[in-house]
C-alpha cells in the first residue's frame, strides 16, 4: 500500500513509551482498516508524520516489519513538530503518509557479519535491522552493535541492548562521551569501541546511522580496517518537505535522499560525503 | 523533423486563430506589457495582440520599448515562462478538518482542468516545460496538480527573431527555433505568419484557418531570420555537460568572489523556468477546526532550504550559489539526462546585481584559475 502521495491518512496512537526525558516512542495504527492491512515497509524506511495544524516531519519506522499493522516511531523532541508529537497521548490522532525511501540492504547482508554503528538517537532506524537479524540469527554471521551517546543518561533502551547481547555471536558495545555514575561502558567517542570489537572485515557489512561527524569518523576507521566502501551503508538526513523526490530540499548532489535513500552505500556518495554545503 | 512550410496566415486573419481556439474551448493567454515587462495575460475576445514591443535585456536590466513595428513577437521573453501555469507559485495540496473528538478528515485538493491556449511561447520555454515534465511526471511520482494543468495547455509557439543580449539558447541547444513540444508553431513575417502543427490538436485548429500557400521568398526570409537569431547570440555555456567539471572545482576561488556580489535574494530561481523547489506549510483557521496544507515556491538561496535541526547545511551565500550552479548545470545531467539550463537568460536580467551565469561557470571550469 501507499497512502496518497501528498495527503496523509489518519492514524491513532495506541501505545506511548517515554524512553527518556526528550524521547518518546509512539505506536500508531492507521484508522482506515484497508490502509492498515496493506501497509508494508522495509527496515530503514520512514513515514511523514503530521501534527494537526503544525506540519509534517520524516520519522523512521522503528518497529518490526513483520507486524506492520501497527507502526512505532521513536521521536526526539527538538522543535515545532517533534515537541508536539512527543506530547500526544494514547488515543490522540495524527496524519501519516508513507512508507518512503530505500531501506537497509538486508538481502545483501545475508550470510555476512553485520556491524551496526549508531550515535545519538541513530539507533531507532536500525532497531528493525537488529530485530530482523536476531530473529534469523543462523542466517547471518556475527552481529556487532556499537552505540555512542553524548551523555550516558541519553542512552535509551538499556534492557534491549542487554537482551540483544545475550544472543549467540552477538556483541553489544556502548560508549558515552560523558559517563555518569553507573556507567560501565566506555567513556569517549564511539570510535573507541573499535579496538574492543575485533571487527570482522571479511564478508561483513556495516550499517551506520547518527550525527554526520560521528559517521565520518566511523567510516574512516572502517575503511582503515579494510571494509570496502560498497559494504558500508549510511542513513542520511536532510530537510524534507515532500518525501516524493519533488520539493528539492533533500537533494544531495544528484541524489534525492527521500527516494534514492535515505540509506546509501558509502561508495555511492563518497565524492560528496563530508563536503561542506551538500 | 519539420513539416515543410506550407501554410501562411496573413496578419489580418490572425484573429481567426484566436476565434478557432476560443471555439475549441480554450481561454487565450497572450503577451502583454504589464508593469514594465512582458506577461501572459488573458486576451478578451475581439481584442488584438500587442504590436511593436521591443525588449532590451542586459545583466541586471530589462527595458520595454514600444516601436511602430507591426510585428507582435519581435521580442525575447518576459520574467516568467510557462512554469507558473503548471506549477503554481502557491497552492493548497490538501486540507484537514478536526472534530471535537480529535478525529481528522483529510481532503486532497485537485487542480481544475482549465483549457488554456498560450500564444507566443518561446522555444526555451518549451524545453523548460519538457524538463519540468520529467521532474513532476515520472515513474517514481506523478504530481496530479501539475498533470491536470499540463494536460490543459495548448501551446502556440513562435520562433524567436529578436533574442536579447542575455539569451544563449543556441548554445544550450534549446532555441531560438522550436523543434518540438508545441501544438502550433509560428514564424512571424511582416505581413503575417507561417504556421505549422506539431500535434493532432494543433492540426485540427490549423485545418479551420483561412491560409494561403507559402511563397518561396517567404520561406527564404524565414530561414534568414532564424539564422540571424541564432548568430546574434554572443553568450554561451562552455559545454553542454558540465557535471564533472563543476564537481571537480568545488573549491574554486570564484565561488567566493561571486558570493561577495550575490545577495542571496532568490530572484534567479524564481524566474528560472526549470527550478522546481517548493516548501510546504500549514495554515490553520483561528478556531483551530480546519487547516490547509499549502506548497509554495522555495529556493536553494533561502536560509530555511537546507535547515535541519541544529544545523543549516548551506548557511552562507557561497555554498548556496554553488548548490544552484552545480545542480542547474551539473547534477541535472545525472537526474534527468540533460542540463537544467535552457539558455533563456532570465537569471542574468533579473539579478539585481547583474551576475551572469555564463560568465561565472566559464570562470569556474576554465583550466587557469
Ligand atoms: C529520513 C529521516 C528519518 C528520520 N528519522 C527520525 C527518527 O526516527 N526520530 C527522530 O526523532 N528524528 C528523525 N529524523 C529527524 C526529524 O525529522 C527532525 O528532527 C524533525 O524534522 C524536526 O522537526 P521539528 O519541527 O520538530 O523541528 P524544527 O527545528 O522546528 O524544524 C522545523 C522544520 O525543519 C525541517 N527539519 C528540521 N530538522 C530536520 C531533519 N533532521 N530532517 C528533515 N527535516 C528537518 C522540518 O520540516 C521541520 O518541521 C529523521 C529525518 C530524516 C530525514
Ligand atoms: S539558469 Fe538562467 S538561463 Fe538557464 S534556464 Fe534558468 S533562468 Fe534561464
Ligand atoms: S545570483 Fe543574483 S538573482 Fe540570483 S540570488 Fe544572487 S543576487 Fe539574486
Ligand atoms: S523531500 Fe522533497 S525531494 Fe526529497
Amino acid at each position: 500500500m501507499n497512502t496518497s502521495a501528498h495527503c496523509p491518512a489518519e492514524a491513532q496512537i495506541i501505545a506511548r513509551e517515554q524512553d527518556s526525558r526528550t524521547i518518546v516512542s509512539l505506536t500508531v495504527r492507521l484508522t482506515d482498516p484497508a490502509y492498515a492491512n496493506e501497509f508494508e515497509f522495509q527496515p530503514g524506511q520512514f513515514n511523514m508524520l503530521y501534527l494537526y495544524g503544525v506540519g509534517e516531519i520524516p520519522i523512521s519506522i522503528s518497529s518490526d516489519p513483520a507486524s506492520s499493522d501497527t507502526l512505532t516511531h521513536t521521536i526526539r523532541a527538538v522543535g515545532r513538530v517533534s515537541h508536539g508529537l512527543a506530547r500526544l497521548e494514547v488515543g490522540d490522532r495524527i496524519g501519516l503518509r508513507g512508507p518512503f525511501g530505500r531501506g537497509w540492504p538486508l538481502q545483501d547482508a545475508r550470510a555476512k557479519s553485520v556491524i551496526v554503528i549508531t550515535g545519538g538517537l541513530g539507533c531507532a532506524p536500525v532497531v528493525p535491522v537488529i530485530d530482523y537479524v536476531i530473529n534469523r540469527r543462523s542466517e547471518y554471521g556475527r552481529l556487532i552493535i556499537m552505540q555512542g551517546v553524548k551523555h550516558s543518561d541519553d542512552l535509551i533502551w538499556r534492557e534491549r541492548y542487554e537482551a540483544w547481547g545475550k544472543h549467540p555471536d552477538t556483541q553489544v558495545l556502548l560508549a558515552a562521551d560523558m559517563g555518569g555514575k553507573q556507567w560501565n561502558g566506555v567513556v569517549g567517542p564511539v570510535t573507541e569501541l573499535f579496538d574492543q570489537a575485533h571487527l570482522p572485515t571479511e564478508n561483513s557489512v556495516a550499517f551506520l546511522c547518527g550525527p554526520e561527524p560521528m559517521i565520518r569518523a566511523c567510516v574512516k576507521r572502517l575503511t582503515e580496517e579494510g571494509l570496502a566502501p560498497d559494504r558500508i551503508w549510511i542513513s542520511m538526513e536532510r530537510n524534507m518537505q515532500c518525501a516524493l523526490g519533488q520539493c528539492g530540499h533533500c537533494q544531495y548532489g544528484d541524489k534525492f535522499i527521500c527516494k534514492d535513500g535515505p540509506v546509501f552505500s558509502y561508495a555511492g556518495i563518497r565524492h560528496l560525503f563530508g563536503v561542506k554545503g551538500f | 523533423m519539420h513539416s515543410p512550410l506550407r501554410n501562411f496566415l496573413p496578419r489580418n486573419n490572425f484573429s481567426e486563430l484566436l476565434t478557432a481556439l476560443s471555439d475549441g474551448g480554450y481561454r487565450c493567454l497572450a503577451p502583454k506589457v504589464c508593469d514594465g515587462a512582458i506577461v501572459y495575460k488573458e486576451l478578451p475576445s475581439q481584442d488584438t495582440l500587442s504590436t511593436g514591443i521591443s525588449i532590451h535585456q542586459a545583466p541586471g536590466s530589462y527595458r520595454v520599448e514600444i516601436t511602430d513595428s507591426a510585428r507582435n513577437f519581435g521580442w525575447s521573453n518576459g520574467p516568467q515562462g510557462l512554469k507558473p501555469l503548471v506549477f503554481k507559485s502557491r497552492e493548497t495540496l490538501w486540507s484537514v478538518r478536526r472534530d471535537t473528538n480529535g478525529q481528522m478528515t483529510f481532503t486532497e485538493s485537485a487542480a481544475e482542468p482549465d483549457p488554456v491556449a498560450i500564444i507566443g511561447v518561446r522555444s526555451c520555454d518549451l524545453a523548460a516545460l519538457a524538463l519540468q515534465d520529467k521532474h513532476f511526471l515520472n515513474n517514481h511520482n506523478r504530481d496530479s496538480h501539475y498533470q491536470t494543468r499540463r494536460a490543459s495547455l495548448f501551446l502556440v509557439a513562435v520562433n524567436c527573431t529578436h533574442p536579447s543580449d542575455t539569451c544563449f539558447c543556441a548554445s544550450t541547444g534549446d532555441g531560438p527555433t522550436a523543434q518540438d513540444g508545441f501544438d502550433l508553431l509560428l514564424d512571424e513575417l511582416d505581413d503575417g505568419f507561417v504556421i505549422r502543427a506539431g500535434t493532432e490538436a494543433g492540426e485540427k485548429i490549423l485545418e479551420t484557418l483561412p491560409v494561403d500557400p507559402v511563397a518561396p521568398e517567404q520561406a527564404e526570409a524565414i530561414s534568414r531570420q532564424n539564422q540571424r537569431a541564432r548568430e546574434c547570440q554572443t553568450r554561451r555555456l562552455p559545454s553542454r555537460n558540465l557535471e564533472q567539471a563543476l564537481f571537480e572545482n568545488l573549491e574554486h576561488p570564484r565561488w567566493r568572489t561571486v558570493a561577495q556580489r550575490c545577495l542571496s535574494c532568490a530572484n534567479c530561481t524564481s524566474v528560472c523556468p526549470t527550478c522546481f523547489c517548493y516548501s510546504e506549510q500549514d495554515t490553520g483557521t483561528l478556531d483551530f477546526t480546519r487547516s490547509e496544507h499549502v506548497r509554495e515556491w522555495d529556493s536553494c538561496f533561502t536560509q530555511g532550504h537546507s535547515y535541519i535541526h541544529g544545523l543549516t547545511i548551506r548557511a552562507d551565500t557561497k555554498l548556496r550559489y554553488r548548490q544552484w550552479l552545480t545542480h542547474k548545470l551539473g547534477s541535472w545531467h545525472s537526474q534527468y539526462g540533460r542540463s537544467g539550463c535552457v539558455g533563456c537568460g532570465r537569471c542574468i536580467s533579473w539579478c539585481p546585481v547583474g551576475i551572469d551565469i555564463t560568465e561565472e561557470v566559464t570562470a569556474i571550469v576554465s583550466a587557469e584559475t
